[in-house]
């Protein structure tokens, strides 16, 4: 882990506080276990699906897919439970397997084909939510309480299991970014695909991995939300993946591949979570909320420029 | 051929990023010379190069043009004033035509709309001007290879009233005929009273062009030569600031078994029918014009074209064509590419990374990186191939291009491959690093490796080569044992293109050219 990482990530845990300290300040009920539940219960499946989309950025890519592929394994997830009475131990486990042949289909079009993931994903988005209104009916399914458990605050902490799972994915992603060859090889490739090739690294691999990977974690996120709303929508996930991009770029990882983080981009959730429900409870409206949202990402993203710029050493 | 009056004067430039670069330079450039920057590379000369064009600002010191203060805020302000920076990284547009690259910021235009008579007709003077007359002004400029390219980034230039162009290594990707054009037109230029300043790499340019010859090292000016007379070894003894490097041609005969056996190789225009051999303790030399076909022969050998005919064989090997470099390396050959920063480097990432960028080659146990192994197994890397960096962690984009260099063949010493494929390695080079790579690559083959190398600079091949096959056209057209002449090299380059070229009889024809 180089210095200027932990500093990108002081500078977003900083930015963090602060948000938190206004919005403790102006909202009298903001620090309280409530705002805490509310912003625990939301965070986990955008944090997952930000953390495989991070990977997937990293590695030169982008995965549009993931609200509509979210939003299918929770259909697969629904049936199986409602119609096909399966245990939650044996539902979620298809649950994430649909997310990840998904995401297979979209590694295996975008490198079998040469096609930008841009544009696969900009598909696979549509498909997967005709799937999903296929598999469901075009209907929410109840889910019940069958599923409750995965929220239930865990008693003294005030946030649902939920919460460390996510917490320990996006550890173990930042971990296999970092610390492993295959993730060396997806910033390689994010950085530099015909120099990678060039050296003899098979690059189709990992292409595809990253996909299996963002996919299998949008069925994740597919559980949590389920979870949450003890029920699966199959409407669920529109936007979805606007909301982890942003958390990418806040988190600092650049949108042209080769460099970036998971942790960064987790923070770049917080942030986001942080702003959304700290506006929310000083009453702001929803378009202010969304005007004011969408200026923190460009805001960030202004800043990320701008410090590069300042730091850009000449050759 | 001195003595014109001073059209630029520039007194005590200073230049720091995180470390000064120029320290305190004045410079007087004269109507009608041509003014030649050398030096390794981070000495200095680009940098000064930038300041005169005005892409950068000097942190001191100050400029007069002609009689007038000159603090160009921008390139295009110094193009104003008539100094013209050529880019040796080219800023030009592929998909537009010749003449809209030409003529980008002024197309002209009749109520609002463009005049694409009268832009035809301004690029083709323009295109005239480099010897390039001949190309439809409409055709696309992704059609051109790289030396024509540079060409058109100088015809835009060249269109303007100039008072003192600079050159930033305006050769690094001519052909010898290209170049000898790009030399004819700065003699012109130089003729009509224009100040020229050239960085280059180049030693056996400077007879050819240079009126003077300033050795910059460590941003200071170190040396001076009236005329483009200098012995090259004094050169780089000033240069680096220590005696020169020599690399040694072995002359002994190949003895070696073959490492490696090209045989009827194919691809599209460019190899055809391509049969070689190299020998173990040998360096052979591909010598050609610009689009001879000299990269795509490497590139289809090591399969990152894969070829559509003939085979390759690797030791005792099998005989096989491959489809991805993925085979080429498991099968032992390596490849420093052509463009070592696109398809060499990751530039962003640390020399450490780089130079274990290859299969097996990053040090992990399970999966899982071993730091100390890493940091242990690039410092060894970096003490073999003499790699200048701050640390192994320093990015390698920061680094000069001969480290760069340095940092990739590294890479494929270090993981044992047996035959190297290099494609103009010591292009951008300053000559010190030069030198060790072309050592290091003699070592590799007094070990028992093999080398193809390509090169346009007959110095180079002269330098470092056992062998020499020249290519014309995609194929192997000549063939030159120890002791061959420039002349007869250059002979055998032009000699199949020559049919239809040069009967042509004048200098608008570019052989190698990609109309075909």
């Amino acid at each position: 882990m180089n210095r200027t990482r932990l500093g990108e990530w002081g500078v977003l845990v900083l930015v963090w506080l602060s948000l938190v300290a206004l919005f403790g300040m102006l909202a009298e009920r903001f620090l309280s276990m409530a705002t805490l539940t509310t912003v625990a219960g939301r965070l986990p499946g955008l944090a997952v699906v930000a953390a495989g989309m991070t990977l997937v950025i990293i590695a030169g890519g982008i995965d549009l897919s993931v609200g509509s592929v979210m939003a299918l394994a929770g259909a697969v997830l629904g049936v199986a439970i409602v119609q096909g009475g399966w245990p939650l131990a044996a539902a979620i486990p298809v649950a994430i397997l649909t997310g990840a042949s998904a995401g297979l289909a979209t590694g295996l079009l975008t490198v079998g084909l040469r096609i930008p993931s841009f544009l696969v994903t900009l598909g696979s988005l549509e498909i997967c939510r005709g799937l999903t209104y296929a598999v469901s009916g075009s209907q929410t399914l109840f889910i019940g309480k069958v599923i409750r458990p995965l929220v239930q605050p865990i008693p003294l902490l005030g946030i649902p299991p939920t919460v460390p799972v996510a917490l320990i994915v996006v550890i173990a992603a930042q971990a296999i970014l970092s610390r492993t060859v295959f993730g060396r090889h997806l910033v390689a490739i994010g950085a530099n695909e015909p120099a990678v090739r060039l050296a003899g690294i098979d690059t189709a691999t990992p292409r595809v991995a990253v996909f299996v990977l963002s996919g299998a974690l949008a069925g994740l996120a597919a559980v949590f939300a389920s979870a949450r709303l003890g029920s699966a929508d199959p409407n669920a996930g529109a936007g979805l993946e606007l909301a982890a991009i942003a958390a990418v770029v806040i988190g600092g990882t650049s949108l042209s591949g080769g460099t970036g983080s998971v942790v960064g981009s987790l923070l770049g959730v917080l942030v986001m979570a942080t702003l959304e429900a700290g506006l929310a409870q000083l009453g702001a409206s929803e378009p202010l909320k969304r005007i004011v949202t969408g200026g923190a990402i460009i805001a960030a993203v202004a800043a990320d420029a701008l410090r590069r710029r300042w730091e850009e050493p000449r050759g | 051929m001195s003595a014109g009056p001073v059209v630029l004067r520039a007194a005590g430039l200073s230049k720091a990023w995180s470390v000064p670069v120029l320290r305190e330079v004045s410079l007087e450039l004269e109507a009608g010379e041509v003014h030649v920057l050398m030096g390794s590379n981070g000495a200095g000369k680009s940098t000064l190069a930038a300041i005169l064009g005005g892409l950068i600002r000097a942190d001191a010191g100050a400029m007069t043009l002609g009689d007038l203060p000159y603090a160009p805020r921008s390139r295009a302000a110094a193009e104003g004033a008539g100094v013209v920076m050529v880019l040796q990284e080219m800023n030009l547009f592929p998909g537009m035509s010749l003449a809209e690259n030409l003529f980008l910021d002024r197309l002209p235009a009749r109520f609002g709309l463009l005049d694409l008579a009268e832009l035809d007709r301004r690029a083709g003077v323009a295109l005239s001007r480099v010897g390039l007359g001949d190309l439809p002004p409409r055709m696309a400029l992704s059609r051109l290879g790289v030396g024509q390219r540079q060409l058109i980034e100088i015809a835009r230039a060249l269109d303007r009233r100039l008072r003192v162009l600079i050159l930033d290594e305006p050769t690094a990707a001519l052909s010898a005929r290209e170049s000898d054009l790009l030399f004819e037109h700065v003699r012109r230029l130089v003729r009509e009273g224009v100040a020229v300043v050239s960085v280059t790499h180049r030693l056996d340019e400077l007879p050819r062009i240079a009126s003077r010859v300033s050795v910059l090292r460590d941003g200071r000016f170190v040396a001076e030569h009236l005329g483009g007379n200098v012995a090259p070894e004094r050169l780089i003894e000033e240069m680096s600031g220590r005696p020169s490097p020599q690399g040694s041609a072995a002359a002994s005969p190949p003895t070696g078994d073959i490492v490696l056996a090209v045989a009827g190789l194919e691809r599209g225009s460019r190899v055809r029918n391509v049969s070689l051999d190299v020998h173990a303790g040998e360096v052979v030399g591909l010598a050609g014009l610009v689009g001879a076909g000299r990269t795509e022969l490497l590139r289809a050998i090591f399969g990152a074209d894969p070829a559509a005919a003939g085979s390759v064989q690797i030791g005792a090997g099998h005989a096989r064509r491959f489809h991805s470099p993925r085979a080429a390396v498991a099968a032992g050959i390596g490849m420093l590419p052509e463009d070592r920063r696109h398809d060499g480097l990751l530039l962003g990432q640390s020399m450490r990374v780089n130079a274990l960028l290859l299969p097996g080659q990053p040090r992990a146990r399970g999966g899982w990186i071993d730091w100390a192994a890493e940091r242990e197994a690039a410092e060894e890397i970096r003490t073999r191939v003499e790699v200048d960096c701050t640390s192994v962690e320093q990015p390698v984009g920061e680094l000069s291009g001969g480290n760069q260099q340095k940092v990739v063949l590294g890479r494929w010493l270090a993981a044992g491959c047996r035959v190297l494929l290099c494609d103009e390695p010591t292009r951008g080079v300053d000559a010190a690093a030069k030198g060790t790579i072309h050592r290091l690559l003699r070592e590799f083959v007094d070990r028992g490796g093999g080398v193809l190398l390509a090169s346009g600079e007959l110095a180079e091949l002269r330098a470092v080569c056992d062998r020499v096959l020249v290519m014309a056209e995609g194929r192997i057209v000549a063939e030159f044992q120890h002791g061959w002449s420039d002349a007869a090299v250059t002979a055998a380059a032009f000699g199949s293109a020559g049919r239809e070229t040069v009967a042509a009889g004048d200098d608008t024809e570019q052989p190698g050219s990609t109309r075909r």
